[in-house]
């Protein structure tokens, strides 16, 4: 199971830009490198990032192997209701991790 | 990093000062025409933060703003990212909106080698901007599997 590190206010002002951070723990293999035995590492990486609010997206990313090892991104966003914001990784070899934590906007 | 980890890294750059499967800057070029196309790219509004020295090629801290209102009637549309000398020429692509308020986005990446790293963002209107930092890196992103 992979770790996942999330980083997002709990409470915001409506209307207010707030700053989402999401780390997850993942080798990003690029497929480029050869291991000890000389042959080449399959690619496993991650290829899709995205985020949604209250079920709608508001952001997405498509990574290519030159993102580092364990993928950070921070983006931001308006905060528009109360409700969840999920987070939502896939990638080679069946990789899928969904993540999702709650803010109040008053 | 121990000595033996550092040992096998520095033997594979210098072995392979040229990898056999790198991007070039003409196939950055190119990668950059596909997504583009024939429109103007216009080197403003966007800010790409890198370090200029960067020690350790395996993750590189990248922050990309752009000057935008984001309002519902202009705003950044896609962040594309791209390298010259990685394997692939592609780093990122980000989607944007007017739900984020701000068009900043920033992750971390691999180099491979010191080279130009450039960002491009696609407006609402259809316009590209860009903006492109020099970076030396002293360790590249390693090329073996450590043991």
């Amino acid at each position: 199971m992979a770790n996942v590190l999330i980083n997002a206010p709990k409470t915001a002002k409506r209307g207010a830009v707030v700053e989402i951070k999401a780390l997850i723990m993942h080798p990003m293999e690029t497929g480029f490198r050869p291991g000890t035995m000389g042959k080449m590492i399959p690619r496993n990486i991650i290829e899709h990032f995205t985020a949604t609010w209250n079920g709608s997206e508001i952001f997405r990313m498509e990574m290519s192997p030159a993102i580092a090892a364990n993928p950070f991104v921070s983006f931001f966003a308006v905060a528009t209701e109360s409700g969840t914001i999920g987070f939502r990784w896939t990638g080679d070899e069946g990789f899928l991790v969904e993540e999702q934590v709650a803010i109040a906007v008053e | 990093m121990d000595r033996r980890h550092f040992l096998s890294c520095t033997a594979a750059i210098v072995v392979l000062p040229f990898g056999s499967a790198s991007a070039t800057p003409e196939a950055m070029a190119e990668a950059i025409k596909k997504m583009v196309g024939d429109a103007p790219v216009r080197a403003e509004r966007v800010k790409l933060d890198l370090p200029p020295l960067i020690e350790n090629g395996n993750t590189v801290p990248l922050v990309v703003s752009v000057e935008s209102p984001m309002t519902v009637s202009d705003y950044v549309k896609t962040i594309h990212v791209f390298n010259e000398k990685n394997p692939q020429p592609h780093v990122f692509t980000a989607a944007l909106s007017p739900r984020n308020g701000k068009a900043i986005v920033g992750t971390r990446i691999k180099l491979g080698d010191s080279q130009k790293v450039v960002a491009i963002a696609e407006m609402s209107d259809g316009k590209f901007y860009s903006a492109s930092a020099d970076v030396i890196v002293t360790l590249a992103a390693c090329l073996e599997e450590s043991t």
